[in-house]
């Protein structure tokens, strides 16, 4: 096999992480023991960080919110997905759709529904018994419908691969239902656990759109980065506070690491796999709980919708188009729509091939060595970086006057580096998952044939992935749509998301705009994803019917 | 198949490199702004227009952003010049060299005080605007809020919580509201009156447009806000009264400037000429009363009478001077209830 152009392959996606990624980073902790002047300041400015009483009460906040949320939404994604995956429910495919809504929208929208819904002029603000949305309340009942579906996908994931001949030796050695779920059932999804718990308290701590919007006067560390450095221009303290954002982000990473280190194989290749059974007493109240949900999904979406469609919230609740007209609130009106979009595309456009070319290279075509060891680690290291830290790193590294890269500040081609770097982990995972479970003897069988590697490449391996290449591509495309955290410090004057946009309006009080601006945004997402569903059926039945008997 | 994928996605690439590479026949000015959204678009039209081979990139954010944004970039300029700027932070930026001297045609026509008293000039004025009280009438009648005259009004227990004020460090509505306070009452008892305002605050906003966008929702009983924003608010049926307080108001002007190091010298010029001619004024007129070009009648309509007898008198460039020192102060006391952001 020659090496010489697959090595090449694996230094152009080394190269990308690096400039987008590593580079930056490297920025952000260097601008941290620097004074104003660019003089070397050491500890100074995180002793001044310490010392200063309303940023450590952010970063309390910030731990106190992600905890609860994680308390509320993992046992309730938890039900939600033993619900899909344990009980015979109808519509499973229904209930799987809607737990994945939120993943579709920014998660500004939760938060503009919420104040719809209980702010000071909501329609439900009787039920918060006279006290204010705007704070932690608000916060937390938005994180949790946003971070519902993340958690919902790993549990689902967790609880969807178990032995069915665990449980029969269970029935046979007469163990109640009770004593089976704590004692098979629970540590099968052991893993699955702690990583939906790390994942929930990492997006709540370095999510920036929700306490943006309803945070009213409630400091948190996501917020704070932004009051640095959009606010004061303070780079120094704004990379100080990255820093510390970053610390539960790598330890939910490292915790994660570890728990995948203590797995070992679940399922043997002798497992079967477990048929839950009709029964209406864990069956009905599990129902119950997933159309509750659903219906909290699906209510909080609606209301958004319904919001963005009123005349003027709350004394003319007639219904019109005109908050659509995005010219009258933000000067490049629809223009932010096709910029995401835009955006959008070339990072699902680039981003495909590149992980998946890249996890094949490592898996398959250049083995081994310290170059494969080093773009592993640092293909898994996005995954761990708030995106309001990438960002701030690549505003830094990117405007330095001596970068030679500087060229590309406030173009669209700096977004989409930064968005295929920040999204870069789950999709390099998907496809080193699908590329494992390809046997190895394709490979073998080319080589004997003396057909180039590359030529099996593309005739074997990526149509039998099609379906999982697809998925990458839907997955780039629609994080880069509802992306918000890492790309507000990175636009320029010609290229404002359109997520951005949604933080403007809401910033200037124009709440109606900003919801229509969400829905916009929610309905390419949602057109993308049915486009794939349809598209799917198709390439199933072109490429996968040789996996059927 | 795979081949038909790839055709189909080279196709799209194909059909979006042109976005990326666009040829550019004008001269691009990149002009920074603090100006109303909604005055984006008639304005780059209406300039683009009078001024031909000239292409204007806007980049917008609350005053205190903006200026935050220049000053943090003074040593590699991205801005070729500022249309719509407070004349405060304008101010700062003259005594920081950052403004390049240019006095446009037909500048000396514009009310002595709303131009530079530099010569050649550094900054022409396009508009004056004042802080008001955007005041929900509906939210007032349910909540039994009395009707207020004054700034001292506000002090009035009934309007605990009930209060939205932009913060006057993103701000520039916001700012001109405080200075106008320590303008009028001295600052020992502007401080004082604004630590008792302070417990009737709910929230601190971002943009001076917010408290008057959020009060005519209903969210707040009233807001301090920009009289143009209530204006505009009150013309599309929003139930608010616009109060310009009796005891006083502070206000600022909105100005032009050309920045120092701007790679379209020549261009620049040309806008910043533009920005002082009567046909600019009349679309500054769209939007406020009080216009730097005297004798153009503004089109606005909603605006309090007499509303310029309730001006301060104020030194805009003692004030400028001391910006940093007030907004300091004011973060010390007060930044706890600040809105993200600010």
């Amino acid at each position: 096999m020659r090496e010489a152009p697959l090595r090449a392959g694996l230094w152009l996606a080394l190269a990308l992480l690096g400039i987008g990624l590593v580079l930056p980073l490297g920025t952000v902790l260097l601008r941290a023991f620097e004074d104003a002047e660019g003089g070397f300041a050491g500890l100074a400015n995180i002793l001044a960080y310490a010392r200063t009483p309303a940023l450590r009460l952010a970063a309390w906040n910030s731990l106190w919110t992600a905890a609860l949320t994680t308390l509320l939404t993992v046992p309730l994604a938890f039900l939600y997905a033993y619900g899909l995956t344990r009980a015979c429910l109808p519509a499973r495919p229904a209930f799987r759709a809607v737990m994945l809504l939120p993943v579709l929208a920014p998660s500004l929208l939760p938060a503009l529904a919420l104040i719809t819904l209980f702010g000071n002029q909501g329609l439900l603000r009787g039920m918060l018994g006279g006290g204010s949305l705007y704070g932690p309340v608000g916060i937390v009942a938005a994180q949790v419908f946003y971070c519902f579906p993340h958690a919902a996908i790993i549990l689902s994931v967790a609880l969807g691969m178990a032995d069915a001949r665990l449980y029969e030796a269970a029935a046979a050695l007469r163990a109640g239902r009770w004593r089976v779920f704590w004692t098979v059932t629970l540590p099968g999804a052991r893993y699955g656990l702690v990583s939906a718990t790390t994942v929930v308290f990492t997006l709540v701590v370095t999510d920036f759109g929700i306490p943006k919007v309803i945070g009213g006067q409630f400091p948190v560390l996501a917020t704070d980065v932004y009051k640095q450095v959009v606010g004061l221009q303070n780079f120094n303290m704004g990379a100080v506070v990255g820093l510390v954002l970053l610390l539960p982000a790598v330890g939910g990473f490292l915790l994660d690491r570890w728990a995948e280190g203590q797995r070992s194989a679940t399922l043997s290749g002798r497992a079967v796999a477990y048929q839950p059974r009709p029964r209406p007493a864990r069956d009905v109240p599990l129902l119950l709980l997933c159309l509750l949900v659903a219906g909290f999904l699906l209510g909080i979406v609606g209301v958004a919708c319904w919001s963005s469609l009123i005349r003027f919230w709350p004394w003319n609740l007639s219904l019109t188009l005109d908050n659509y007209d995005f010219a009258r609130f933000d000067a490049a009106g629809w223009g932010t729509v096709w910029t995401s979009v835009r955006m959008a595309a070339w990072v699902a456009l680039i981003g495909t091939p590149l992980a998946f070319g890249t996890a094949w290279l490592l898996e398959r075509g250049a083995p081994g060595g310290l170059l494969s060891s080093v773009l592993r680690f640092v293909a898994g290291l996005p995954l761990a970086v708030p995106g309001l830290v990438l960002g701030l790193g690549t505003i830094l590294f990117f405007n330095h006057p001596a970068n030679p890269l500087g060229f590309l500040y406030g173009t669209l081609g700096l977004l989409v580096l930064n968005s295929l770097v920040h999204f870069y982990t789950v999709p390099h995972l998907a496809a080193v998952t699908a590329i494992r479970q390809l046997d190895p003897e394709f490979e073998a069988v080319g080589a004997s044939l003396r057909v180039p590697a590359l030529l099996t490449f593309a005739r074997v391996t990526v149509p039998i992935c099609l379906p999982a290449i697809l998925d990458i591509a839907v997955y780039f495309f629609v994080n880069a749509m509802t992306t918000v955290s890492a790309v507000i410090f990175l636009y320029g004057p010609e290229t404002k998301p359109a997520s951005i946009a949604v933080v403007h309006m809401d910033e200037a009080g124009q709440a109606s705009a900003a919801a229509a601006m969400a829905c916009a945004i929610l309905g390419v997402t949602v057109a993308v994803k049915l486009a794939q569903l349809a598209m799917a059926g198709v390439v199933e039945r072109a490429t996968q019917g040789w996996r059927a008997r | 198949m795979q081949r038909r994928v790839l055709n189909a996605a080279l196709a799209l690439a194909c059909a979006m490199l042109p976005a990326l590479a666009s040829a550019q026949p004008r001269t691009r000015l990149t002009v920074y702004t603090a100006l109303e959204n909604e005055q984006l678009a008639p304005f780059k039209q209406a300039a683009e227009a009078a001024v031909p081979g000239v292409e204007i990139a806007w980049v917008r954010d609350s005053t205190g952003v903006i200026t935050a944004r220049l000053i943090a970039e003074r040593q590699n300029p991205r801005a070729d010049l500022v249309w719509g700027l407070s004349v405060f932070s304008l101010l700062q930026m003259e005594a920081l060299s950052m403004l390049e001297p240019y006095t446009p045609a037909g500048a000396e026509a514009l009310r002595p005080n709303f131009r530079s008293d530099r010569s050649p000039m550094t900054w022409t004025g396009m508009d004056a605007f004042v802080s008001a009280i955007c005041f929900n009438t509906m939210v007032a009648q349910q909540r039994g809020l009395p009707r207020p005259g004054t700034w001292a009004d506000l002090l009035n227990p009934a309007f605990r919580g009930q209060i939205a004020m932009p913060n006057p460090a993103s701000s520039g509505t916001g700012f001109l509201t405080v200075a106008g306070w320590i303008g009028s009452m001295g600052a020992e008892r502007a401080w004082d009156y604004m630590t008792k305002l302070h417990e009737n605050v709910q929230v601190y906003t971002h943009s001076g447009s917010a408290p008057c966008n959020n009060a005519a929702r209903g969210e707040y009983g009233l807001g301090i806000s920009l009289d143009m924003r209530a204006v505009t608010l009150k013309n599309q049926g929003a139930p608010v009264e616009i109060i310009v307080p009796t005891d006083g108001v502070g206000f600022d002007l909105e100005g032009t400037a050309i920045l120092r190091g701007s790679r379209n010298m020549e261009a620049a010029r040309k806008l910043a000429d533009f920005a002082v001619t009567r046909a600019a004024n009349e679309l500054y007129g769209r939007f406020y009363a009080v216009l730097a070009l005297p004798g153009v009648q503004a089109a606005v309509r909603g605006y309090p009478a007499e509303f310029e007898q309730r001006l301060v008198s104020q030194d805009f460039r003692e004030v400028a001077l001391k910006r940093d020192e007030i907004l300091r102060d004011w973060a010390a006391r007060f930044d706890g209830k600040s809105a993200p952001r600010n």
